[in-house]
């Protein structure tokens, strides 16, 4: 009987475009939709992923990685000598203005690293050296800092090259490759020394400390250690990962826009299938009654109404995922804007599309379970 | 699940036998009762014809026999079997095994093709959907449809849709055939083409055929005739009286 269903749905040909339109509209949205929100998540963090490190130690009002608080010079060494740790470096980091080639002026993310160990430096160099950073007025730059600040478009700035920062020369001996920072800000690094020349003067200048744990412990177990010990926040990875995204759910209206869209695609998904699918009930009414008449039960229509709606489902889904990954692949060359497709959030389409489906069919069941099979002799 | 020759029921059992029958619609004012204690009986291997006034229970009757309606009191029996107190699933089982079932809107289903909407009851019954469809090809081709097995009912004329539905009410080969007003909406020469293949039917061992009509262009075909009157039985006819009844009524 199941192969008669799927026909009597495939013939209503309107109906049955209808339904898959909807259902993959509704999956289409709900995916995507998730799909930028979790690319803009993972821009929010994208800071750590440039400038890796196990631990990172920061002012104990600190929550998330966007933020600076000034540290004490003196809390380096503070740090250096809690038990467990291998080793713990300065770090600067400081929206700054830099004068392009062209004269405009463009705001950039100034990273200044400790120039011994050059740690938390950028890992993908693409041209030049990064130990250069030692000697003075030189700047490694980030790719989006060599297209913004170059003498013009199509005309990127490249190994030596000069530029201004705050009115003082920095020469580029190094292009790298990062992720996005949040604010879109292109990155310079430069040494930990050098950085705060290029900054105006401050009472405190110390922004983070990066720290690597001794081998043997984890890094849970001296972010605790640095914690306790010096009364500053210390973060592992996950960690401030996760404080970083809470934070963000708590103090921006970004999670609730798109939870919002992808709610209201759940709701269209609800009105589209559930309305469609219950006029295709309807007016198959009569043979649904003309069935029960000839011996079908309750169940066996229920589970056809039920395999009609997952088909249609299950389609919709298909081609909204498509849909969603043909989106992923347009913007994955530019970047923007973010993306990123979870096996999470497939799994929770799935399971919306799934329960829009249940839902439509529902209606319909409830309809025909009410049915008396003696309507069939009633004109 | 389908019976066979060998499980026929013993030939003298009233195929449908209705004892004080009451059934009522609704209730307070807008209460009608449709069957004020109505004794039916109809015999195996005959057809067998309804009639009477517009409104006086003829199809209300059918559904009970054919146990698509609940009714308040009285027996009903078919084929032996007591339909009182019996589970709701095991009525439609019965349904499903026992009983073929003619509309007289047809009601054959738009979008299935001619052999599927034929292979219905058999599907229902668990026959594999090859040997369903090829059954219902087969017997399609018998009612004089052969090459339009993968036709579509909209592309057919009343009486060829009409012997659709009659090849599907026959293709499990039920013991009762139920038909309310199966000719009304065809016209004369198609109406005694149906009639005929009807009472063909009826002549198979163990079976009985159940026929509301309101034409009586359709009496001449009757075995037996039981007359309808606001809710009970005003006459039945046979033999000699159902030729009376036929000359007068003509
Ligand atoms: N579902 C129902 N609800 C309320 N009243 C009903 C219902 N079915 C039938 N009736 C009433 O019961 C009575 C008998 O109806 P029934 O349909 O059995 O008559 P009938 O002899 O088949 O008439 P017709 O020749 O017009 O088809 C009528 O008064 C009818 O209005
Ligand atoms: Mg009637």
């Amino acid at each position: 009987m199941f192969h008669l269903a799927l026909r009597m749905l495939l013939g209503d040909r309107a109906k049955y475009i209808m339904l898959i339109g909807g259902l993959t509209f509704s999956a289409l949205l709900m995916t995507q939709q998730n799909g930028v929100f979790q690319g803009l998540l993972a821009w929010t963090t994208s800071h750590m992923r440039n400038m890796r490190a196990s631990i990172w130690v920061v002012d104990s009002r600190v929550e998330q990685v966007n933020e600076t608080k000034a540290l004490r010079d003196t809390d380096v060494n503070r740090v250096r000598s809690v038990a467990g740790v291998d080793f713990a470096m300065p770090l600067f980091q400081s929206v700054l203005k830099a004068r392009a080639a062209d004269g405009s002026e463009k705001l950039i993310q100034m990273i200044g690293i400790h120039a011994g160990t050059l740690f938390g430096g950028p890992t993908q160099i693409l041209a030049g050296e990064l130990e250069q950073l030692r000697m003075a007025n030189t700047v490694v730059i980030d790719e989006l800092a060599a297209e913004r600040l170059g003498r013009a478009a199509g005309i990127p700035l490249t190994v030596g090259d000069t530029f201004e920062i705050n009115d003082r020369e920095a020469r580029v001996v190094g292009v790298c490759r990062t992720e996005r920072h949040f604010f879109g800000y292109p990155y310079v690094f430069s040494s930990y020394d050098q950085a705060l020349q290029f900054a105006p003067r401050q009472r405190k200048m110390l922004s983070m400390i990066l720290a690597e744990p001794k081998a043997g412990l984890t890094a849970d177990e001296v972010a605790n250690a640095i914690r306790s010990e010096t009364g500053l926040a210390a973060y592992t990875v996950p960690q401030f990962e996760k404080s970083t995204i809470s934070w963000i759910w708590r103090n921006t209206g970004i999670p609730a826009s798109f939870m919002t869209t992808i709610i209201l695609g759940f709701i269209v998904g609800i009105a589209i299938a559930g309305q469609t699918f219950y006029s295709f009930v309807l007016e198959n009414l009569r043979h649904l009654g003309a069935l029960k008449a000839m011996g079908a039960s309750n169940g066996l229509l229920s589970a056809m109404l039920l395999f009609q709606a997952f088909t249609v489902g299950l389609i919709g889904y298909g081609l909204g995922l498509g849909l969603t990954a043909a989106f992923g692949f347009a913007v994955a060359d530019h970047g923007q804007p973010p993306f990123r497709l979870l096996p999470d959030s497939l799994i929770r389409t799935f399971v919306a599309i799934l329960l829009i489906s249940g839902f439509a069919a529902l209606l319909g069941i409830r309809k025909v379970a009410k049915l008396e099979p003696a309507v069939v002799f009633r004109g | 699940m389908i019976t066979s020759a060998s499980t026929l029921p013993d030939p003298t059992t009233p195929a449908v036998s209705l004892r004080g029958v009451v059934k009522a619609f609704g209730t307070g004012d807008a209460r009608t009762v449709a069957l004020k204690g109505a004794d039916f009986t109809a015999a195996q291997g005959e057809l067998h014809l309804l009639v009477g006034p517009s409104g006086c229970g003829k199809t209300t009757l059918l559904s009970v026999a054919a146990g698509t309606l609940d009714w308040d009191s009285g027996t009903v029996d078919v084929f032996g079997t007591r339909l009182n107190g019996l589970p709701k699933s095991k009525v439609t089982a019965f349904r499903r095994q026992h009983v073929g079932f003619i509309f007289q809107q047809f009601n054959l289903i738009p979008t299935l093709d001619l052999t599927e909407n034929v292979s219905v009851p058999l599907l229902l019954n668990g026959v594999r959907r090859h040997e369903a469809e090829e059954r219902s090809a087969a017997l399609l081709q018998r009612l004089g449809l052969g090459g339009k097995e993968r036709k579509r009912p909209t592309q057919l004329s009343g009486g060829q849709q009409q012997r659709v539905a009659i090849a599907r009410a026959l293709v499990h080969e039920p013991r009762l055939l139920i038909a309310d007003e199966p000719t009304s909406a065809l016209d004369r020469e198609t109406g005694h083409q149906i009639m005929e293949i009807l009472s063909t039917a009826a002549r198979s061992p163990g079976r009985s055929v159940i026929i509301v009509t309101h034409d009586p262009r359709t009496y001449g075909y009757a075995d037996r005739l039981t007359e309808m009157e606001d809710g009970g039985i005003a006459g039945v006819h046979h033999g000699q009286a159902l030729r009376d009844f036929i000359s007068i009524h003509h």
